[in-house]
C-alpha cells in the first residue's frame, strides 16, 4: 500500500470552466512532485472536457487523467466519486489534493471513506517530509493562534482539501506538455439516484471573492449603526463589505460577508481591516491581499503583523474624516466614482 | 417518516478563553453546547415533521455528559435521542467517527427502518464537514450537501426535492430517501420551544449504548486506532512582520490613505 506514487490534483470544472483553486492546487502539487521526483496529475472528470486537458498541463501537471461521460455532465457525489475511485484504485497515487469548495469536499469526503484513508480539511499550508514520503498539511486548530500539522502516516493516498486562494498557480506556459490518459465510466443514468433539475446562478450578489476592494469591519465598530461607516466607505469606493465572525455572529453582516476560516477567502488589491484583532481563523481569509490598511486602537493587535499600512487609532474617529476626505479629493479632481 | 439527526457536543468558541502561554483554548473555560448547525439540523427534522409527518430521533457519539445536547434537541422537538458513549470511541477522526455512527444508525434502522438523515454542515470545533458524506457513503444512500432548503418531500414516490448551495448560486436537486443531508445555518430560524417540549426535555433519559450494544463491529475501525489522521505538531506561525504604520493626528492618517488610494484610483471604477 506504501508503494503508490504520484501526486494528484483533482481539478474541478464547472461548466467547462476550471475553478481557479484547482489551478492553485497544480502549483501546490508541482512544489511537492517535485521534492519527491514523481509525476504530478490532474485528474479531470466531465462530459466532453478532454480540451481542458491541454490547460491543466500548462498549469503544471506532467499527466492528466480524463473520464467523460453524459453521466458527468453535472456534479454529482455518486457519479464523480465512481470515477475519482475508479482511477485511485487503478493508478494508486501517494497524494491527492482536492480544493475546499462545496464539490471539492464533498468528493473528497465519499472518496476517503471508500478508499478508507485520511482526509484533512481546509489546508492552509502544504509540505512533504521527503525522506517518509509524508505529506504534512497543516490547518487553523480551534481557538488561539495556533497551526495543527496533519499526517497520515499508515495509509494511501494522502488526502487533503485546501483552501481557495491561499495556494499560489504557476504562469501559464503554453510551451508544457504531458500526456494524456482516458477512461472510461460504465454508470448509467438510469441507475443514478440524484438529478439536478436547475442550477441558478445569483448573479444579482457580486461574489466577495471577485471585488478588487473591500472594507472589512470587526467588533471593534462597537455597534451595528457604527458599522455604518463601513458599508459608507465601501460604497464611495465601490468596494465589497465584510465582516469578522463575531460581526456575523452579533448579526450586523449576514454569514455571506464574512471573511476567514468558515467564510469567504479573498485577494483584493486593497483590503481595508477596520476594528479586527486579527485572529488567525480570520487572518487566513485575507493574509494574501495585495495592500492591507489595517486601524485598530490596540498597537499589539496581530492584524497589524499582516498589514501593509497600519493606523494606531480609534477607528470612530478616523474613518468619518476620511470619508470627508475622500468625498473632498474626488471633488476636487472632478474624478467621477463609478461603482462597480 | 423516520429522521435522524446526528448532533455533536462542541465547546462554545465564542465564550472560550486562550490561554496566553501555550496560545491553546483553555477547554476548561468552555461550556459545552449543542453544535449550532446541529441545532439548525434538528429544526429542519422539526418542520419536516409538521409538513409529513412522522419522528425525530437524534443520535451522537461523545462523553457522557453529551446527554445535555440530546436534551436540548429533545427541547427543539426531538422525540427521542440515542447516545453512543465508550472509551474505545475516544480520539476519532472523521472516518472512524462515520464509522462508528454508521453502526449506531443500523441498530436504530432495525428498531424503526430510516427515511432521512440529517447533519449539520460542520462541527464548529473539528471544523471538516467530513462526517455526513463519510456517513451516507458507508450506508450507501445519496449525499445532499450544504443544504438550503427542502422544498418537497414526496412520501409515496420516497423523493425529495432540496436545495443546495454552490459557489456562486445554488442547485435545485431531485433525489431518493433514504438520504442524508447536510445543513447550513440559514436554512431556518431555530424556533422558540414551547413549553411542552422543555418539560419532556427536563425529564428525558436518551438511550446509551456502549460499543458491545453495536452489531458486526469492526473494533481496529473505532475510535484513534480506527483513525488514519493524526495531529503531527501544534505550531504558532510565524509571526508576520507587518508593515510601515502611518503616524501623525488623524487628519494627517486619512491624508496618508486617501493618496494610497489615489494610487491606485484605476480600482474604483472597474467595469
Ligand atoms: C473554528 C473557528 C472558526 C472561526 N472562523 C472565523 C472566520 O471565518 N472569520 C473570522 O473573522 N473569525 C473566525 N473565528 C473567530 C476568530 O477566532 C475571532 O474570534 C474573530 O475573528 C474576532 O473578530 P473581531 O476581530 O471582529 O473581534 P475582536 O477579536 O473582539 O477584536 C476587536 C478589535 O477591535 C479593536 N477595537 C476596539 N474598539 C476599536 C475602535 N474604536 N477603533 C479601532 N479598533 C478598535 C480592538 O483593539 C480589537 O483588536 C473562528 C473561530 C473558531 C474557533
Ligand atoms: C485541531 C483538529 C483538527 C482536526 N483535523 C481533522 C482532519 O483534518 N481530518 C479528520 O479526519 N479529522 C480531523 N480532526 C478530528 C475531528 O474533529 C473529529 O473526527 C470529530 O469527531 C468529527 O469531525 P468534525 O468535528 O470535523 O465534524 P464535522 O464533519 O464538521 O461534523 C459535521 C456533522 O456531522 C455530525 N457529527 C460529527 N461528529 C459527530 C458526533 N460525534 N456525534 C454525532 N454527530 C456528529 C454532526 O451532524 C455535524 O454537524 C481534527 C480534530 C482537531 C481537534
Amino acid at each position: 500500500m506504501l508503494d503508490n506514487r504520484g501526486v494528484w490534483v483533482y481539478v474541478e470544472q464547472n461548466e467547462g470552466v476550471i475553478e481557479g483553486v484547482s489551478l492553485e492546487l497544480l502549483g501546490a502539487g508541482r512544489k511537492l512532485a517535485d521534492k519527491l521526483e514523481v509525476p504530478l496529475a490532474g485528474i479531470l472528470l466531465g462530459d466532453n472536457v478532454r480540451e481542458l486537458a491541454e490547460e491543466i498541463i500548462f498549469y503544471g501537471a506532467d499527466e492528466v487523467y480524463v473520464v467523460e461521460s453524459p453521466v458527468l455532465k453535472q456534479y454529482r457525489t455518486e457519479s464523480y466519486m465512481k470515477g475519482v475511485i475508479l482511477l485511485a484504485e487503478k493508478y494508486k497515487p501517494e497524494i491527492f489534493l482536492y480544493g475546499a469548495t462545496p464539490n471539492g469536499k464533498d468528493v473528497a469526503s465519499a472518496v476517503a471513506t471508500d478508499l478508507s484513508t485520511g482526509l484533512t480539511a481546509d489546508t492552509t499550508m502544504l509540505d512533504v517530509e521527503v525522506e517518509k514520503r509524508l505529506l504534512e498539511a497543516s490547518r487553523p486548530a480551534f481557538g488561539g493562534n495556533i497551526m495543527a500539522t496533519i499526517l497520515c502516516k499508515k495509509h494511501r493516498p494522502q488526502m487533503a482539501t485546501v483552501r481557495p486562494k491561499v495556494m499560489k498557480a504557476l504562469e501559464r506556459d503554453t510551451a508544457r506538455t504531458g500526456r494524456v490518459i482516458e477512461e472510461s465510466l460504465e454508470i448509467r443514468e438510469e441507475d443514478m439516484r440524484t438529478k439536478v433539475l436547475e442550477i441558478v446562478k445569483d448573479v444579482t450578489k457580486k461574489s466577495l471573492a471577485d471585488a478588487h476592494i473591500i472594507v472589512c469591519g470587526g467588533k471593534g465598530m462597537g455597534d451595528e449603526r457604527n458599522f455604518g461607516l463601513i458599508h459608507e466607505l465601501a460604497g464611495l469606493l465601490g468596494a465589497g463589505v465584510g465582516g469578522t465572525r463575531d460581526v456575523v455572529e452579533a448579526g450586523w453582516l449576514s454569514h455571506d460577508h464574512q471573511i476567514g476560516q468558515t467564510g469567504e477567502t479573498v485577494t483584493p488589491k486593497i483590503y481595508f481591516a477596520i476594528g479586527i484583532s486579527g485572529a488567525i481563523q480570520h487572518l487566513v481569509g485575507m493574509k494574501n491581499s495585495e495592500i492591507i490598511i489595517a486601524i485598530n486602537k490596540d498597537p499589539n493587535a496581530p492584524i497589524f503583523g499582516v498589514s501593509t499600512y497600519g493606523i494606531v487609532g480609534d477607528a470612530l474617529e478616523v474613518l468619518p474624516i476620511l470619508i470627508k476626505q475622500f468625498k473632498e479629493a474626488f471633488h476636487e479632481k472632478g474624478g467621477e466614482v463609478t461603482h462597480a | 417518516m423516520h429522521i435522524v439527526v446526528c448532533v455533536k457536543q462542541v465547546p462554545d468558541t465564542k465564550i472560550i478563553k486562550i490561554n496566553p502561554k501555550t496560545n491553546t483554548l483553555d477547554r476548561r473555560s468552555a461550556p459545552a453546547i449543542l453544535n449550532p448547525y446541529d441545532a439548525h439540523a434538528v429544526q429542519t427534522a422539526v418542520s419536516i415533521k409538521e409538513a409529513a409527518g412522522g419522528e425525530i430521533s437524534v443520535l451522537s457519539m461523545g462523553p457522557p455528559q453529551a446527554v445535555d445536547i440530546i436534551k436540548k434537541s429533545v427541547e427543539i422537538g426531538a422525540d427521542r435521542g440515542y447516545l453512543i458513549t465508550d472509551r474505545a470511541f475516544a480520539g476519532a477522526d472523521t472516518l472512524a467517527t462515520s464509522y462508528a455512527l454508521s453502526k449506531a444508525l443500523d441498530r436504530i434502522s432495525k428498531e424503526k427502518p430510516i427515511d432521512l438523515i440529517i447533519c449539520g454542515k460542520h462541527a464548529i470545533d473539528g471544523d471538516t464537514g467530513q462526517v455526513g458524506p463519510g456517513i451516507a457513503r458507508r450506508l450507501d444512500i445519496p449525499p445532499v450537501t450544504n443544504v438550503i432548503e427542502v422544498s418537497d418531500i414526496n412520501k409515496d414516490t420516497r423523493r425529495v426535492k432540496i436545495k443546495r448551495k454552490i459557489i456562486n448560486g445554488y442547485e435545485l436537486i431531485e433525489t431518493e430517501m433514504p438520504c442524508l443531508l447536510t445543513v447550513e445555518k440559514e436554512i431556518n430560524d431555530i424556533a422558540y420551544s414551547p413549553l411542552p417540549n422543555m418539560i419532556k426535555a427536563a425529564r428525558y433519559t436518551p438511550i446509551i449504548w456502549a460499543v458491545s450494544d453495536l452489531e458486526d463491529v469492526d473494533r481496529t475501525q473505532l475510535g484513534l486506532k480506527g483513525s488514519p489522521t493524526i495531529v503531527g505538531k501544534m505550531f504558532t506561525p510565524p509571526k508576520p512582520e507587518g508593515g510601515h504604520m502611518l503616524d501623525g493626528n488623524a487628519d494627517d492618517q486619512a491624508k496618508q490613505i486617501i493618496d494610497i488610494l489615489l494610487q491606485n484610483k484605476e480600482l474604483f471604477s472597474v467595469n
